[in-house]
């Protein structure tokens, strides 16, 4: 290794800025990974849902006689089983309650009535259609707007009376809690006197996270050691630890949490399911592990789904297109229980980045949010919390205001811009904007994509339409966007009470090489990759040599799990200062080692090396050796160290997206031609997996703008249970990508790193449905709703009168 | 998603395969792919006491190409592509299985299985009455040969008898010009709309033509007026109107996901227009 030139030697390492190839991959390709359902035990009994056919009904009885007589079903729990244990109800993430099972009625579709237990999922199966449940439907709201009219059914017997919730004051019996940020008075005062005003509704639809992987667990409780193990799919392993212990009691050293390899998350796996309570007491009831694993539609119909934000809008403006305020109303539907993943001060997420990428002075955001008889969840669906429909309203806000303006859109962004030497950046909502450089960013990419040319095309194609030469229509889609990750600084980011910072621990092996346990888990971002690079940079300790650990509570240290882009920004940097605590602690044992003083010896990429005589050094590898083989005066023995960090900010990755589509009016199919997508992460770990990232979350962008929902009908069954009908792209219709960036680093965070893994996402859709509706800008359009499938494209072109 | 319980058969011969139907009459269904069956078991939408698969009935396989086709019922939808003398003989059929579901679907799924599963969805019912093609159905007393534009009256209601096995399509070597387009959502979807188009041309002015539609109905729609309205006719715009209009009279959408029934009668239109103008353009 001295052999190596300094450059031979950094690049050995495979550290930051490497295209490192994913160390995970030969066992996910070669269909070696470990999920949950691979998991069996000796005599793991399966537990299963029958669950509600109805979207509001009461539970007149529950006949569960013939199931209990098929051989090989164990037991049937009700609601009134789990009562004298105090869990028919579970509290929720957003400090509302959840029944775990029908507690005298139902509010959704596919709601969990009673949980069967059998030997096995197929005899678990045949005792579901045994058991007979006799109902009284209920009038059935599916609409946030209908359920806040006065003579709306009542959803939550269970909080009648209550004028309180968690968040504040209920103002109807179907209202769950109001939430406001920013200046009213000033916002209304300003779009009042201002030169122009858009106001715009903009509805993000409901939509599912979808995991390849659906939700399931593992309860194992041995009665012999009291100890209780839980393998499940879980975002948040020590959260679920922390949660399982309140509700049951058993002390948090009597419960271990696994999270095994996970089949991706996307937000759905952060919160606690009726199954995982079901599979628990199952298990302590019967002593003996209990599975539990959802199918497909249980997935769709009943675990957390995402967004559903009703979003009315008004931008004020100056004549030449400065923006002078922006005020949101939300009218939030959050499904039949508040389950929402957020933290805890914030109902609504980080919903009020709404500002977005422009310097806007004044600013207000109300949400109410609102039971409707749907399934419950909210959770952030690759984004940081709420920050997708934040992202897609401003970005539609600026396509309205550029209508109304008669102004090019992208022209229009670039003159509201925060500018480069405004940052860090107060956002009138309260935000601190770390870094950023948007103009560059923006020209850049309008370069990229030949901006100018593609609108001559645009404006060619049009006249040829007019002039009945072609029925194709061409849309160029933009999208600025500015993410809030890295969730969050304690101080005001808390899950059920829990702090979110994130932690890393690290042992360095007598020989060299190293164990690094997180508090995050990875569901396919690739941590074992990218957190080994960041410690090879910190400790010269190459990648290869590195294992990363998550998952295991017995073993991991605290932290909040991974979802909101917040592994990089907060675990990232815990690694990142553990690392900085080995090499502190390297450098004392070189200069014993080298027989000089501390401040003699300087860091150089594996190495210290004595200032000024490049021959006198000790490597990483030999200092680990030193630690464990001899006793160094003042000096503990090992190589270890822990390392919590408390973010003093979130982070904020920015990009820029364009997509460019043609669109056959006829048909209303959509064709992408192009997708560009620059992304500014800050310092890039490791670009490979960055352009993977970029892939994916674009991928799902194009699948939620231009299909992709949870549909009900009137009556709240819903529409699209199977993948039949939800949208989930395949290799065929995803479109190409084009990826690039540029690199601002944050400035607070130890390696300067953001976060990406959401971005595309955050940015994509609007992308998507910005060139949808800017094909049809020229006949007249302002606002459509997602999702972008064929008949809605088909009905703004029948709509604007282009079927003749 | 797991199905009842039920018995499994695999006989090797049809007249084992038919004593089996016989047997359990109404508790007992056929096999082929299962790409249809296989997902109603598994939502427990249909109970079925005793499944018959036909895999290994060598009697159900086999293309044969001559003035006549005739291709066993067994035959996949991947073999329909990769028949060499097949796809040169009807290359229709194999533009149509291109376009159903995905590879994983059709190295299973059969042609057999698909036609006489008689659902509206299926891309090979209206294919074959638009190649005037005949089904051949074996059952207790005999066989027996039914045209395909006899064969469909309901959603999964077809002129087959519980206890007949569907052997083998006919049809005859068909010539001149054709086009199957199909618009649906992604890969794996049903249609939202699909026509089927044979034609055949003297001196430029259509001679022979005929014309088929799937999922516009709880039937395929062979429209005999739409494919009358284009004889004679050089396909122009007026032609191709007429046959749209022929052919709208003809179907009746129902709403679901893929859109409203305004919009499909749209797409209908657009879709037929454009396979009549392929098949033209191919003469
Ligand atoms: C994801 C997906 C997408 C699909 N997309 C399409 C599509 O776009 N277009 C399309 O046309 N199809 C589609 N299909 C259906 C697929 O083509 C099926 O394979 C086909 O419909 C049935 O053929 P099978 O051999 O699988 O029949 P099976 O599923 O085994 O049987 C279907 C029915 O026909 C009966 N049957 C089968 N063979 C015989 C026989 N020889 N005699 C009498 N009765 C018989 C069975 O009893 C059963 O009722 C899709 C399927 C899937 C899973």
């Amino acid at each position: 290794m001295n052999d190596l030139s300094h450059d031979q030697r950094v690049a050995g390492l495979k550290g930051l800025g490497s295209s490192r190839k994913r160390v995970e991959d030969a066992r996910f390709t070669q269909g070696k990974g470990n999920y949950v359902d691979d998991i069996k035990m000796p005599d793991m009994l399966f537990g299963d849902f029958v669950r509600s056919q109805y979207a509001h009904a009461r539970i007149r009885s529950v006949d569960t006689s013939k199931a209990v007589a098929l051989p090989g079903v164990i037991a049937v729990l009700q609601a009134a089983d789990l009562a004298p244990l105090g869990l028919h109800w579970m509290p929720t993430l957003a400090g509302d309650k959840q029944m775990v099972l029908a507690d005298g009625k139902v509010l959704f579709q596919g709601q969990e009535i009673a949980f069967v237990i059998a030997e096995d999922r197929y005899i678990c199966a045949d005792a579901i259609e045994l058991i007979e449940v006799e109902y009284e439907e209920l009038p059935v709201v599916v609409d946030p707007f209908k359920a806040l009219q006065p003579g709306a059914p009542v959803l939550r017997e269970d909080l009648a009376g209550q004028t309180k919730g968690a968040h504040g004051e209920r103002i109807h019996h179907n209202h769950i809690f109001r939430w406001e940020v920013g200046d009213k008075e000033g916002t209304e005062a300003v779009v009042a006197g201002a030169d122009v005003v858009a106001e715009e509704m903009v509805y993000y639809h409901r939509t599912h996270p979808c995991p390849l992987e659906t939700c399931g667990c593992v309860a194992s409780m041995d009665k012999i050691n009291g100890k209780l193990t839980l393998w499940g799919t879980f975002q948040a392993p020590h959260v679920v630890r922390t949660v399982a212990s309140l509700l049951s009691g058993i002390p948090e050293s009597s419960i271990r949490v696994v999270s095994p390899d996970i089949g991706g998350g996307f937000g759905n796996k952060v919160g606690v399911y009726p199954g995982y309570v079901c599979a628990i007491v199952a298990s302590i009831v019967t002593g003996r592990p209990v599975k539990w694993i959802e199918d497909r539609m249980d997935n769709l119909m009943a675990t957390a789904f995402a967004r559903d934000y009703w979003m009315q809008g008004k931008i004020a403006a100056t004549a030449e297109g400065k923006i002078t305020g922006l005020w949101c109303h939300v009218t939030a539907d959050h499904g039949a229980f508040d389950a929402c993943a957020d933290p805890t001060k914030f109902p609504a997420g980080f919903f009020s980045i709404c500002t977005g990428s422009y310097d806007i002075p004044v600013a207000y955001v109300g949400v109410d949010g609102v039971y409707t008889n749907k399934a419950p969840g909210g959770v952030a669906y690759r984004c940081s919390f709420r920050v997708t429909e934040a992202a897609y309203f401003i970005e539609r806000m600026i396509e309205v205001l550029a209508i109304k303006l008669g102004m090019d859109s992208a022209e229009l962004r670039r003159i509201n811009f925060i500018r480069k030497e405004q940052f860090p950046y107060q956002s009138a909502l309260g935000w601190e904007y770390d870094s950023g450089d948007y103009h560059t960013a923006w020209d850049k990419a309008l370069n990229a994509v030949g901006y100018d040319a593609l609108r001559a095309e645009q404006a060619q194609r049009v006249a040829d339409f007019k002039a009945g030469k072609t029925r194709s229509l061409m849309g160029i889609g933009l999208s600025f966007f500015t993410e809030i990750v890295g969730a969050g600084p304690v101080k005001n980011c808390d899950i059920l009470g829990m702090g979110m910072f994130d932690s890393c621990e690290i042992r360095i092996h007598p020989t060299g090489s190293a164990l690094a346990r997180l508090g995050t888990i990875s569901q396919g971002q690739g941590h074992a990759t990218t957190f080994a690079q960041i410690l090879a940079t910190e400790t010269g300790i190459p990648a290869d040599q590195i294992t990363i650990e998550e998952g295991d509570t017995d073993t991991a240290p605290y932290g909040l799990g991974t979802y909101g882009s917040r592994s990089t920004p907060v675990a990232g940097a815990a690694t990142a200062m553990a690392g900085r605590k080995i090499r502190a602690k390297a450098q004392m044992i070189a200069a014993y080692l080298l027989e000089v003083h501390d401040n003699d010896l300087e860091w150089d990429v594996d190495r210290f090396v004595v200032k000024g005589v490049p021959e006198r050094f000790k490597t990483m590898k030999e200092i680990a050796y030193a630690a464990y083989n001899q006793a160094i005066p003042g000096l503990e023995p090992g190589l270890e160290a822990v390392s919590y960090y408390d973010p003093p900010n979130m982070t904020y990755p920015f990009g820029a997206y364009i997509c460019v589509m043609d669109i056959d009016a006829d048909t209303g199919v959509a064709d992408i031609r192009s997708f560009y997508a620059l992304d500014d992460c800050g310092t890039r770990i490791n670009p490979m997996i960055i352009e993977g990232q970029v892939h994916g979350g674009a991928t799902e962008a194009f699948a939620i703008a231009m299909g992709q929902e949870i549909a009900y009908d009137e009556m709240g069954n819903c529409m699209t249970g199977t993948l039949m009908d939800f949208f989930l792209p395949t290799a065929w219709e995803t479109p190409h990508y084009t990826t690039d960036f540029t690199e601002t680093p944050s400035p607070h965070h130890p390696i300067g790193a953001k976060g990406v893994g959401e971005s595309p996402n955050v940015g994509g859709v609007p992308a998507f449905s910005n060139a949808v509706h800017d094909a049809f800008r020229p006949f007249g359009l302002t606002q459509s709703h997602m999702p972008h499938d064929h008949w809605r494209i088909w009905r703004i072109a029948n709509q604007l009168g282009l079927h003749g | 998603m797991i199905p009842n319980t039920f018995e499994y058969h695999r006989p090797k011969t049809i007249p084992d395969a038919l004593a089996v139907l016989t047997q359990h009459g109404d508790e007992a269904r056929v096999i082929a792919g299962g790409h249809s069956l296989i997902p109603v078991m598994k939502q427990r939408l249909t109970d079925i006491a005793h499944l018959v698969d036909l895999q290994d009935i060598a009697d159900l396989r086999g293309i044969s190409v001559g003035d006549t086709i005739r291709i066993g019922a067994m035959t996949t939808q991947h073999a329909l592509i990769t028949h060499a003398g097949l796809s040169a003989a009807v290359p229709l059929l194999a533009e149509a299985a291109l376009q159903i579901a995905d590879p994983q679907v059709r190295y299973l799924g059969t042609i057999g299985g698909n036609v006489a599963n008689g659902d509206p969805g299926n891309d090979m019912p209206g294919l074959m009455m638009c190649l005037d093609a005949a089904f051949v159905l074996s059952g207790p007393t005999g066989t027996r040969t039914i045209a395909a534009r006899d064969f469909y009256f309901g959603a999964y209601s077809t002129e087959r008898a519980e206890d007949e096995i569907l052997v083998a399509i006919e049809m005859p070597r068909p010539s001149g010009g054709y086009a199957y387009e199909k618009q649906k959502r992604k890969i794996g979807d049903y249609a939202t709309a699909a026509a089927a188009v044979q034609m055949t041309a003297v001196a430029g002015r259509v001679a022979t033509a005929s014309v088929a539609m799937t999922n516009l109905s709880d039937v395929p729609v062979w429209s005999a007026a739409a494919g009358a309205a284009l004889v004679g006719t050089d396909c122009g715009p007026v032609a191709v109107n007429a046959a749209v209009a022929a052919m709208l009279e003809d179907i009746n959408p129902g709403a679901d996901n893929r859109g409203p029934v305004e919009f499909k009668r749209h797409v209908a239109g657009v879709v037929l227009g454009r396979a009549i103008a392929r098949a033209f353009s191919r003469l």
